[in-house]
């Protein structure tokens, strides 16, 4: 209104800011918050700092003081002299073991490593919606050539069987118009008709030395068969999972009730029981005289049982569509294919995607029970051939801190991704 | 309206089968049917088949047959000369005790896991975060394999704990743990009166319940609050322990002791059991703990405060406000949980607990070759106590049900 200098006690220059109390800011503040904000707290703050630390003093002598390069479990007592110490030289000698199992040729490890490589450039384009759709021809690809790596033998098998699907997937293309049932069954058939010819070709014309040797079976084992059945197991259930589900959700009784029975005696069983009969039943219930690969009977069972889990998160997802949703995929005209693919599947595998992984990583876990059946993976490797043999008996803590640390880096990233997954895919505005 | 959808009557064609959405369903189930029918029918000629090429036959007599082996873990009376049947009994209670225990410990360990994960503590939150993410993304095979490493490899002999300058002692005087599994104290029952103390803790522990609920029902109907914690504390103890000093003190205890090479009396629980339980339960207690914070997340924070601004208490919000919700949704998974144990306890016969997979589905199996007849009834057994939990489940979710329009 007036002249500020005429009210004398009205200071005119505006004081240096002061530092906050030094018990509201930095790192006081935040102990005082987050730490010590109660008393009870305070003391669950202790109790915790002092695990910490007996945790750590007993962990980090063991782990700085580990030796990596001796022949045997001897040697690195001798070298340690009753330190304290791990002796992890038996990851350096064994690791090819580990990973590759103790049958699979030294000399090809090349091969499933490729196709490990290989595996995270497959699924890059299934994982990033950003990347190029091209990348998608060679995910359609990579099965066949994944085969092709890791079991060699004649290149003709996988093109033969890479050629059946093409047939079948045009036979589809032609008919599906008409009817998606004739499409279908259609293209299944011709599929069939394909391979089958393809079988007597591959037979004629398989060179006497392929260029990749091949690798039996029954040579798998480590941590890449883990990888194996986790991967082919997780892409085959999937599919089957979807039909299954959609069949529980169908109103024709018959098929509702041959998928709830399905699903339902699957989901009660443990594995183990599904692996005992992949081991020692199924023989019984094949034609007399066929025998075939227990891994592929591993496969098998395995992916029946994912395939009932993923049934049924599916199945939460579909229950939890608005049914406002079918009422409009029916209200467009489009018929159930029709109506599944465009508007009800896609909607309700983004809700099921976290169910999804979850059984996805669950299931991979449990690829480690194959051990109990005497297949080699890399639980079977470290209790079999490795800590009964003389120079590595007793390495417990070593071995099984690479395994655990093998399977916390895959299940831990898959889940990671998920989480990212879910919310890019978040659509509502919360 | 109608006059115009109305499909025309009575001309039924043989195309309508396909073509017609009314009849095509039926074309659908039919074809589904039959090839269901043909498969089953294609797997029991092709059984029937083997089981003649090979002599073999489908029966059960063999369960009445001898087993021959012997089981560490006894919960009813067993020798080498028992039937197949009571072998396979053995293992079914074997599996119960440790699915049983395993269900307590892993709710017990992941209720808290799961309230401290929330807890605004930021060291001990991590350190949750932690423990769960651990235990979660590593094989429950591997830590059943390293638990039972640790019982039978780092744990001294019981030959450590002799002499003068023995290099282990026991805790209290009461627990050993060797490496041939841990010795505890165990209860002895001394006569009819010992039973009466037992009846009447277990009268006393029915006795706190009704009155908390009786507590409840007063404070519904009248607003009046009663005091519940310290009757609860003193109906546990005073009528048990008057009971017990009375009679004579009729229940003991029966302390292991070293005699020899081994410890002699007590309750011995091996090694296998051990593994067998913490893993189920540290493991399944991770995926607990998850359940339970996305159960206490999934209650909206104005719950909280139209509580509060009702006049309620921290604890008081918890327990009437929060908790009954979040239980709605807690339970449902926590059940699968408990599932879940008892199926990964067949996971025993990779520690050799004897459990109905090991019994049954292992050395019987072997010993008899009836693999068919023995896998199908263990089978049974998991399909049994899947299909009763879930009815448990099925039970508990209509109750808590919300009562929509």
């Amino acid at each position: 209104m007036s002249d500020n200098n005429s009210v004398a006690f009205v200071r005119t220059e505006t004081l240096p800011e002061l530092p906050p109390p030094a018990s509201e800011a930095g790192a006081i503040k935040w102990m005082r918050e987050n730490l010590f904000s109660s008393i009870p707290n305070g003391i669950l703050t202790l109790v915790s700092l002092y695990v910490i630390y007996l945790v750590v003093t007993f962990v980090a002598p063991w782990l700085v003081n580990g030796i990596w390069n001796t022949n045997s479990l001897a040697e690195c007592r001798e070298i340690l002299d009753g330190a304290t110490g791990a002796c992890f030289s038996v990851i350096s000698e064994r690791w090819n073991q580990l990973l590759f199992g103790f049958s699979y040729p030294s000399e090809f490890y090349w091969r499933p490593g490729l196709a490990f490589l290989l595996l995270f450039v497959a699924a890059a384009p299934v994982m990033f919606f950003d990347l190029p759709r091209k990348l998608l021809i060679f995910t359609g690809l990579y099965p066949f050539l994944a085969y092709w790596l890791i079991w060699g033998g004649t290149i003709f098998t996988p093109l033969f069987a890479l050629l059946g699907l093409v047939v079948g997937y045009f036979v589809y293309a032609r008919y599906v118009k008409d009817s998606f049932a004739m499409g279908f069954f259609g293209g299944v058939i011709a599929a069939f008709i394909a391979w089958y010819i393809g079988g007597f070709i591959v037979g004629a014309i398989a060179p006497e030395n392929p260029l990749l040797e091949a690798v039996q079976s029954r040579n798998m084992g480590g941590f890449m068969l883990n990888m194996i059945l986790g991967v082919v197991c997780v892409s085959l259930s999937l599919p089957l999972g979807i039909v299954l589900a959609l069949g529980r959700q169908s109103d024709m009784p018959i098929i509702k009730w041959i998928c709830v029975v399905f699903i339902e005696f699957i989901r009660g069983v443990p594995l183990i029981t599904l692996l005992f009969v992949a081991n020692v039943v199924l023989a019984f219930f094949l034609p007399p005289g066929t025998t075939f690969d227990l891994i592929l009977r591993v496969i098998i069972m395995i992916t029946m049982f994912s395939a009932a889990y993923i049934a049924e998160v599916i199945r939460g997802g579909l229950a939890a569509l608005p049914k406002g949703q079918y009422e409009a995929a029916d209200s467009l005209g489009l018929d159930y294919p029709q109506a599944m693919r465009l508007i009800i599947l896609p909607q309700a595998l983004k809700i099921s995607i976290p169910g999804i992984v979850n059984v996805a990583v669950g299931l991979f876990k449990d690829t480690t029970l194959v051990s109990v059946i005497s297949m080699f993976d890399l639980v079977g490797m470290i209790r079999g051939p490795i800590l009964s043999s003389t120079d590595w008996n007793g390495v417990y803590w070593e071995l099984f801190m690479a395994a655990s640390v093998l399977f916390f880096v895959v299940c831990y990233g898959i889940s990671q991704y998920s989480q990212w997954l879910e919310r890019r895919l978040a659509t509502d505005h919360r | 309206m109608t006059s115009v959808t109305d499909p025309p009557k009575g001309s039924f064609r043989l195309s309508m089968l396909i073509n017609d959405k009314r009849y095509r369903s039926y074309t659908f189930q039919f074809i589904a049917l039959i090839a269901v029918i043909a498969f089953m029918a294609y797997l029991g000629i092709n059984l029937v088949r083997n089981l003649a090429a090979q002599g073999l036959n489908i029966s059960f007599g063999f369960l009445g047959d001898p087993a021959g082996y012997d089981i560490n873990q006894r919960p009813v009376e067993y020798d080498s000369q028992s039937p197949h049947l009571r072998a396979a009994i053995v293992g079914i209670l074997n599996t119960l005790i440790v699915a049983f225990l395993a269900c307590v410990t892993a709710t017990v360990l992941g209720v808290i896991a799961g309230v401290l994960r929330l807890s605004n503590n930021w060291v001990v939150s991590k350190l949750m975060a932690i423990y769960v993410e651990m235990f979660r993304n590593v094989p429950v095979l591997i830590w059943i394999i390293i638990i039972f490493s640790i019982m039978s490899v780092s744990m001294p002999a019981p030959r450590a704990f002799r002499g003068d300058n023995a290099t282990s002692s026991m805790l209290f005087d009461a627990f050993a743990f060797t490496n041939r599994g841990v010795y505890a104290p165990a209860p002895v029952i001394d006569g009819a009166s010992g039973w009466i103390v037992i009846a009447v803790f277990i009268l006393s522990v029915v006795g706190i319940f009704s009155y908390r609920k009786y507590a409840t029902k007063r404070l519904y109907a009248t607003g009046q609050l009663l005091p519940t914690f310290w009757p609860s504390v003193g109906l546990f103890f005073v009528p048990t322990l008057l009971f017990y000093f009375i009679l004579g003190r009729p229940v003991t205890l029966d302390y292991p002791s070293l005699q020899g090479f081994n410890f002699q009396g007590g309750l011995q629980l091996r090694g296998s059991l051990i593994a067998l339980w913490f893993a189920l339960a540290i493991y399944t207690g991770a995926f607990i703990a998850e359940n339970v914070r996305a159960g206490i997340q999934a209650i909206s924070k104005g719950q909280t405060e139209a509580a509060a601004s009702l006049g309620l208490r921290p604890g008081r919000i918890m327990n009437l406000v929060i908790l009954p919700q979040a239980l709605r949704v807690i339970i449902p998974p926590l059940i699968s949980q408990y599932l879940n144990i008892t199926k990964n306890s067949s996971l025993a016969i990779a520690v050799g607990y004897m459990d109905v997979t090991a019994t049954l589905g292992g050395i019987t199996l072997n010993q008899t070759g009836r693999a068919i007849e023995a896998i199908l009834l263990l089978m049974l057994f998991y399909l049994t106590i899947s299909l009763l939990i879930s009815a448990v489940m099925n039970l508990y979710n209509n109750s808590v049900k919300l009562q929509e329009r």
